[in-house]
């Protein structure tokens, strides 16, 4: 019993914790090819302070994160994200970076940045 | 209860994020079989409102206000627009895409029925429902047949149960579970495989190595999970029917039923016998038992996928019967006698269980599982003379949390269990009562690169009243230095206590003198046993003209701190007593699979074993142990999507020569003679419905001809049946169907 209660003490902050934050989940799309653009798009996301999860979709470019509101806003994803060398729907790569990535990530640009 | 009940308050006190949900699942129809889409992108037309399905096909998404037209999307299947309006929970099935472009081919490969990881950093096998349908009969025990990593021996040459082996460690040495409830242990340990009828098996899952902390400090080699049916996910109503020419009948049953919208319920149904005395040795006694089993088994699933909660309570009954021995032992008249050699077990089991899970809502990573269970075995059982009773009560309980620190590359388990079991033993009259109760808390970390490292470090602290204060460090890692592989690590520890006479139950059928060398231990006056596990695996995906296959190189070691030995050297006598000295498992394996055409696959395994032990009489590998063994398995299978066609399957074992313990049949320093085994199965499938199958094991008669030594005094001192390196039967062939409602 007196470990069941030490075990619920151990674990409160997790759940205290988890009450002060505010986490938000969105989906938007990033552009990218290929499985190396998947591992740097992930961790991309998963260097940025506040983000808790972070998954993007080869097929579909689909990218889903899930982050804490109060310590990151979803413009700095998008910029985070873009830096990187992957536009996003507020954010585009600046050409430097985009050049610079691997011959087989080189996606199609959408917008052409003048 | 009192910690339920806290564990229960403290959850509802949480703050549960109400919003409008909607849920269900993605699945996809393949040959009869049904597979959870995992990665399908799901969105509301026109927006960027939008989720990906989990592992389980299954999703959850907030209602939109501008739109009710949900949009479903996966690569090499048909994009689907569904209307939702109402609450109810979707279960949608995505068909292939047909004519498309080519480079989507790849992705509506068949799915294999064995499964071996490359991401997950411990050494694990996904054994599916496919692969369990390549053996058709009948139990847990059996299943291991076409699976290269479990060896599957005989274990006597009375009840023919199947033992299995991992890593050259029999069972006591694996913990096994069933939907990680420690299930086969203690008085189970020997027949317990046979108790899990092969239809309630929806998965296997098979870790070689230390394996996980959660579920305790037993495990040595390995562990292996089963998942069982579930009634929200298995058909309506099933219907097996199976018979043999042994004389062995098999009838199972499935019934799962909708309650209301968030529980089911199941009753699955298995009753066996086998009535057929047979006698093709001539030797005076049965090859085979004459046994009859009963099991019922009821469940209770509740899903409430918006709140995040699933929950299982099930209720187990099981009455098993054996008879063996002499053909004309009449048990009514002769038993405890010396007229005739007989022997029968009888058990009793009741099992019950409770899982509750709950998901946090938003936070996927996130969440709660407990678990209880209480089983009580009664077995009664009387060998010739001997008797050997158990009644082993035992309760198990688990609080589990899942979470991440800072993200989800780093994941935690944390939890504690508890666990009670009370052994009542009668060993030819002598009584032996024994109370184990062990309180212990774990961690569990998980870090994931998401490229080329995975690792999973856990520890745990154990207290308990016969093994003492101990802590039980394990670890895995998983590295990828190049495409398609995976190199493993592993290391981590083991303890037991050793039930000597649950574990060689086969003993009893010797009238060997039962010898235990007591040091004044805690277990029968013996020390408990202590081990470490080193493993190191890699695996290499290759393509060889233009098709796939994989290979996989295993290398494991288990050396052993402590063990209790089980000593058959010296005629006459079986001696228990704590190793002095060495006492090692190594095992190599090297696997091949590869699918050469269409619809055909074959898979190759050469397994090295060198299980040595210090005997009093000096260091010596294992008796009956093969020190080589050898396992071919082809497979055809061209059932089309609309389920029609043909499955065939046949599988070769060669097991090398096994070392003899001395006796009067064999003589002294005696190996038996190695032998090779063929079984063949073959599959009509009419409609995803309803299929029937033929099939033979052991096609070319292989059998060993004086199984039992000294036969004709079963009751003088050199009577042993325990010493079995074939089958005793010989070929077999059966039949049976599969019907079921979907």
């Amino acid at each position: 019993m007196k470990k069941i209660i030490v075990f619920l003490f151990a674990i409160a902050p997790f759940l205290l914790m988890a009450q002060k934050k505010d986490l938000q989940k969105t989906i938007f799309e990033v552009d990218g090819v290929c499985g190396m653009c998947k591992a740097r798009i992930e961790k991309t996301a998963f260097g940025i302070k506040g983000v808790k999860t972070a998954t993007w979709d080869i097929p579909s470019h689909q990218f889903q994160v899930l982050y804490d509101a109060n310590k990151v806003s979803i413009e700095d994803i998008h910029a985070s994200i873009a830096n990187a060398g992957h536009d996003t729907p507020l954010a585009t790569a600046p050409d430097e970076v985009y050049e610079n990535l691997p011959m087989c990530c080189l996606y199609e640009r959408k917008k052409k940045v003048e | 209860m009192k910690t339920i009940l806290i564990f229960l308050l403290l959850l509802f006190t949480f703050p549960m994020l109400a919003q409008e949900q909607v849920e269900g699942q993605l699945l996809f129809q393949e040959n009869n079989e049904t597979y959870p889409l995992e990665g399908v992108n799901i969105y509301w037309l026109n927006s960027s409102k939008g989720t990906v399905s989990d592992q389980d096909g299954k999703f959850s998404l907030a209602r939109e206000i501008s739109t009710n037209q949900l949009v479903f999307k996966y690569l090499g299947f048909r994009t689907d627009t569904l209307t939702v309006d109402s609450d109810k929970k979707i279960i949608h099935f995505m068909k292939e895409a047909t004519g498309e472009s080519l480079d989507e081919v790849e992705l509506t490969q068949r799915r294999k029925a064995i499964q071996k990881s490359y991401f997950e950093a411990q050494n694990l096998i996904q054994v599916n429902s496919a692969e369990l349908l390549k053996a058709a009969c009948c139990n847990l025990s059996e299943s291991f047949e076409t699976n290269p990593s479990i060896d599957v021996n005989f274990s006597d040459a009375l009840t023919g149960t199947k033992q299995i082996r991992m890593l050259g460690l029999s069972s006591p040495y694996l913990l096994i579970t069933e939907e990680n409830i420690p299930s086969v242990r203690g008085a189970s340990q020997i027949y317990g495989l046979t108790y899990t009828p092969g239809t309630w098996i929806e998965s296997i899952q098979i870790t070689k190595g230390a394996g996980s902390v959660t579920n305790g400090f037993e495990s040595i080699a390995g562990q292996i999970n089963t998942e069982l049916q579930k009634p929200f996910s298995d058909a309506p109503l099933f219907v097996n029917l199976f018979s043999s020419i042994n004389g062995r009948q098999e009838a199972n049953l499935h019934w799962n039923t909708e309650v209301s919208d968030k529980w089911s319920t199941g009753l699955y149904v298995h009753g066996n016998q086998r009535t057929l005395s047979t006698d093709r040795n001539k030797d005076g006694f049965l090859d085979l038992p004459l046994t009859r089993q009963v099991n019922l088994f009821n469940r209770w699933q509740y899903t409430n996928a918006t709140k995040g909660w699933v929950s299982f309570a099930s209720f187990r009954f099981l009455d098993d019967q054996k008879q063996t021995g002499s053909i004309d032992f009449d048990q009514k008249t002769d038993r405890g006698l010396t007229k005739e050699w007989g022997s029968q077990i009888d058990t009793k089991r009741f099992d019950a269980s409770l899982k509750i899970g709950y998901v946090f809502p938003l936070l996927t990573y996130q969440s709660f599982g407990f678990q209880a269970a209480f089983n009580s075995h009664d077995q009664n059982a009387y060998y010739g003379l001997r008797q050997y009773d158990i009644k082993h009560d035992s309760f198990f309980g688990n609080l589990l949390f899942n979470s991440i620190l800072g993200n989800t590359k780093n994941k935690f388990k944390t939890g504690i269990n508890i666990a009670w079991d009370r052994y009542e033993e009668v060993v030819d009259g002598g009584l032996y009562q024994r109370t184990d109760q062990v309180v212990g808390a774990f961690f569990e970390y998980t870090y994931d690169s998401l490229e080329k490292w995975n690792i999973v470090a856990g520890i745990r602290i154990d207290r308990h009243n016969n093994l003492g204060t101990f802590l039980t460090p394990r670890f895995h890692a998983r590295y990828t230095p190049w495409e398609r592989s995976a190199l493993r690590f592993s290391f981590g520890q083991g303890r037991k206590a050793a039930n000597i006479f649950a574990e060689n139950q086969t003993l009893f059928a010797t009238n060997r003198t039962i010898q235990v060398q007591s040091n004044e231990g805690s277990i029968y006056g013996l020390r408990p046993e202590k081990a470490w596990n080193y493993g190191l695996s890699f695996r290499q995906g290759y393509t060889l003209f233009n098709k796939q296959g994989d290979l996989t190189l295993d290398y494991y070691r288990t050396q052993f701190q402590d063990q209790v030995v089980v000593d058959w050297e010296t005629a006459r006598y079986i001696r228990f007593y704590n190793l002095e000295g060495k006492s090692y498992a190594n095992s190599f394996q090297l696997e091949v699979d590869y699918a050469p055409f269409k619809h055909t696959s074959f898979r190759f395994a050469y397994k090295n074993y060198q299980v040595k032990t210090d005997y009093l009489d000096g260091l010596k590998q294992k008796p009956l142990q093969p020190e080589h063994r050898f396992f071919a398995n082809g497979e055809y299978n061209n059932v089309t999507p609309e389920g029609n066609g043909w499955r065939a399957d046949l599988t070769y074992h060669f097991v090398g020569e096994q070392r003899l313990p001395s006796n009067p049949r064999d003589g002294v320093n005696s190996n038996s003679n190695a032998y090779g085994l063929w079984n063949a199965q073959i599959t009509r499938v009419f409609s995803p419905r309803f299929e029937v199958y033929l099939g033979s094991e052991n096609l070319t008669n292989e059998k060993q001809l004086n199984p039992v030594i000294n036969v004709d005094q079963p009751f003088g001192r050199d009577f042993d049946a325990s010493l079995v390196y074939a089958p005793v039967f010989g070929s077999m062939v059966y039949a049976g169907l599969r019907f079921n409602l979907n």
